[in-house]
């Protein structure tokens, strides 16, 4: 699914990500942890395609194309689906709108039919009860006056509609209650597959008890110190962040 | 695939589609401006007598009068003796049939895709229009029909043959001929626009819409519209927009007058597309207008809509005189700068009834070095009891060269009265349109989504086909303005 070869980038002439490597095969779920700053956010980003960060170094291979050669918008057309750490607000748009023309601009990519309004109103419909989301939020503006935890669940909802290949969560669980986390995690377990695969990013261990990874990766000062199985999450939850500097040093 | 804040607006080129020239041959008055010049107008007019004087009369006041300079608008001085004020196609048609209409004429309609031919509308949306070419009405449409409904709706030249004792009353009532500098000049010199005139009672059986297109080299165009709605009449009039692509200015100062009597309402929208002038500021059309109506009586409604996407300059404020008791008055803008345009726009609203209320929103859009301004003034007089305003003005830039300016103005002699003030300014994040890039869709999608839903409270106030029309020109204005 997704091969990142010795990925180095920057932004604003400073070294963020100093060597990243790692495979995600198809069908894997893999957690990426790591302290504040380490670069998660940023490898998401490169991922996703955004422009203000240079990439220096490396290779990152997307079902066998070469991702850094696509926008953004035709990452996401191939089935790239960044959960952001901060949705932004569109005000005067309405969700539905943009989750219609998402939707849209998806199937046209693929050389499929688009869907019409009643038959993008029954999926959608049928999304939002998946995320527990009320229906008046389809027809306010995008993230508009949302809570946080509402933004966040507004994130899982466009995941679950666009059914992606590979999905990016960056700290989708962070400044969620439990209730939120719950649902979150119902969200992303349902669409949970064998031809998706996923990376979560995340400060805690917390989400991991409700989505179970395959790996756990350690990110810090821009590079993976650590990999293994979820146990390694654990590892970390009990050994602190403090642990990691160690690792990092050593 | 680089998009910075930055460079979200450089070189930016607009894909102006009405920038064509009709060849066709017209009698144009040399340039220069004299009392024989407006003679000249309003004996080719057939005017009566006390139309001249009155037009004689404005370009007095006017020689004495000097341009406004508060606006936040850069130009040089437009020399006025340049400009040739009368420019007409030469075989003036005979209004009821268009088979007399000079093919090229209609040939230029149809190019700008204005409904001129009555067969040939859809069924449905039937819009009556008055197509006025540089100096002259061309042709209108479903006279007939409106008026069996009692409903007069033609060019104002010849209301002054068929109507002259109402366009008299009405004429000056609302902007009088001194009102400020273009005011007075259109006074002197205009040369067509429409009239028309809702009898009591009625409720005009469709939308009015007059469409102005400049055509000759070096002429300016000076419209005149008087619109008059007797006690309890409805009507809804559309004004379009354009002129060829040139790289000298264009002058056009038009004067819009309402009137609406007791319990009337009208609504007049506007898209306004004149050409902006090139990528560089070269050329475009200088528009100066003064627009206003008066609730006269009570319970009157005057509700202006405009979206502004044209001109290189563009100087207007559509105001309301809200004499009635519990009159309304309400201002929808929408004014988008591209490249060098300037806008200072906005608009008065001036309460002197008791229970008089005024709405403004204001839309403006900065783009590539465009600069926006919008002036808008909410004046409570004494005897305005528990009068209401809402006022709302948001601003949008796109790029870092581009500027946008808010100029409220509030003067409030009556306690009573609760005056509200709301001002936003926001720039059309990088972060929203990797948003919306992340989700699929493409960066010129994505800022036309972003602008109109900025828009969405003027759009919506606009007639159905009209708000289609005003979102997709926002959209090719817009174009090349990002990446
Ligand atoms: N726009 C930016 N300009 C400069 N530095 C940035 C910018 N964005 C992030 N950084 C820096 O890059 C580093 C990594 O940030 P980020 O990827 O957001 O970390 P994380 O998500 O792991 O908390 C931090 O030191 C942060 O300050
Ligand atoms: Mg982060």
């Amino acid at each position: 699914m997704l091969s990142i070869n010795n990925l180095h980038a920057n932004i604003e002439g400073k070294k963020i990500l100093n060597g990243i490597n790692l495979e995600v095969g198809t069908g894997e779920v893999h957690a990426i942890m790591g302290p504040n700053g380490s670069g998660k956010s940023t490898l998401a980003s490169v991922l996703a395609g955004r422009d203000n960060y240079e990439v220096t170094e490396g290779s990152i291979t997307y079902r066998d194309q070469d991702l850094m050669e696509m926008d953004p918008e035709i990452r996401a057309r191939e089935g790239v689906f960044l959960a952001f750490q901060y949705p932004v607000e569109i005000p005067g748009v309405t969700n539905m709108y943009l989750l219609k023309a998402a939707i849209n601009a998806v199937k046209k990519h693929r050389g499929l039919d688009e869907l019409d309004a009643r038959e993008f109103l029954k999926l959608i419909k049928e999304k939002a009860a998946m995320v527990e989301m009320k229906q008046e939020f389809l027809y306010r503006s995008v993230n508009e006056g949302f809570s946080g935890g509402e933004k966040k669940r507004n994130e899982i909802l466009q995941m679950a509609l666009l059914e992606p290949y590979l999905s990016i969560l960056d700290e989708t669980d962070s400044g969620l209650d439990i209730d939120a986390l719950k649902i979150v995690a119902k969200g992303v377990n349902l669409i949970r597959s064998q031809e998706r695969s996923m990376i979560l990013v995340t400060h805690y261990q917390r989400l991991l008890d409700y989505i179970v990874p395959d790996y756990v990766h350690v990110l810090a000062g821009g590079k993976i110190i650590r990999s293994g199985g979820k146990e390694l999450a654990l590892e970390l939850e009990e050994k602190g962040y403090g642990w990691i500097d160690e690792l990092a040093a050593a | 695939m680089t998009t910075t804040d930055s460079d979200l607006a450089p070189h930016l080129k607009r894909d102006y589609k009405e920038g064509f020239i009709t060849d066709i041959d017209s009698e144009t008055l040399p340039p220069g401006l004299d009392e024989d010049v407006i003679r000249f107008i309003s004996n080719k007019k057939n005017e009566p007598e006390w139309m001249l004087e009155w037009r004689l009369d404005g370009f007095r006041r006017w020689q004495e009068m000097t341009p406004p300079e508060w606006a936040h608008l850069h130009h040089p001085p437009v020399n006025f003796q340049e400009i040739s004020y009368f420019s007409a196609p030469k075989q003036k048609p005979l209004l009821d049939s268009l088979d007399e209409v000079d093919p090229k004429l209609l040939e230029t309609y149809e190019k700008l895709g204005i409904p001129i031919d009555e067969q040939k509308m859809l069924a449905g949306v039937k819009v009556a229009v008055d197509a006025v070419f540089d100096s002259v009405s061309v042709a209108t449409t479903f006279k007939k029909t409106l008026l069996e409904a009692g409903v007069i709706f033609c060019p104002i030249s010849e209301a002054l043959q068929e109507y002259p004792e109402l366009v008299k009353q009405y004429l000056g009532s609302v902007v009088p001929a001194t009102d400020n500098y273009y005011a007075a000049l259109n006074s002197a010199v205009f040369s067509d626009g429409s009239f028309v005139f809702i009898p009591q009672g009625v409720r005009c059986p469709m939308e009015l819409s007059t469409y102005f297109r400049i055509n000759e080299m070096n002429t300016g165009q000076f419209e005149r519209t008087l619109i008059v709605a007797e006690d309890d009449s409805y009507v809804s009039y559309l004004e379009g927009c354009t002129a060829p692509m040139r790289d000298e200015n264009q002058l056009h100062a038009a004067v819009v007058e309402l009137v609406a009597m007791k319990g009337a309402e009208i609504k007049y929208s506007t898209v306004q597309n004149w050409y902006p002038g090139d990528e560089n500021g070269k050329g475009g059309i200088y528009n100066f207008v003064t627009k206003r109506g008066a609730c006269r009586g009570q319970g009157a409604k005057i509700s202006w809509t405009q979206v502004e996407t044209g001109s290189a300059i563009t100087w207007k404020y559509p105001s309301v005189l809200l004499e009635g008791d519990d009159s309304v008055g309400e201002f929808y803008s929408v004014a988008l700068t591209n490249n060098y345009q300037q806008a200072d726009t906005g608009t008065k609203m001036i309460h002197i009834g008791k229970n008089s209320k005024s709405t403004i929103i204001s839309k403006g859009i900065s783009a590539g070095r465009g600069q926006n301004a919008y002036r808008g003034l909410v004046k409570i007089l004494k005897g305005a009891e528990n009068a209401r305003n809402y006022s709302q003005c948001d601003s949008l830039l796109m790029g870092d060269k581009c500027g946008a300016h808010t100029f409220p103005y509030m003067e409030v002699k009556n306690p009573s009265a609760v005056v509200e003030h709301e001002a936003t300014t926001s720039r059309i994040g990088e972060d929203q349109l990797f948003y919306c890039r992340q989700r699929g869709m493409s960066e010129e999608d994505a800022v036309s989504m972003i602008v109109n839903g900025f828009c969405k409270e003027v759009f919506k106030e606009l007639p159905m086909e009209f708000a289609v029309e005003a979102q997709k020109l926002l959209g090719i204005s817009l174009e090349g303005s990002v990446g």
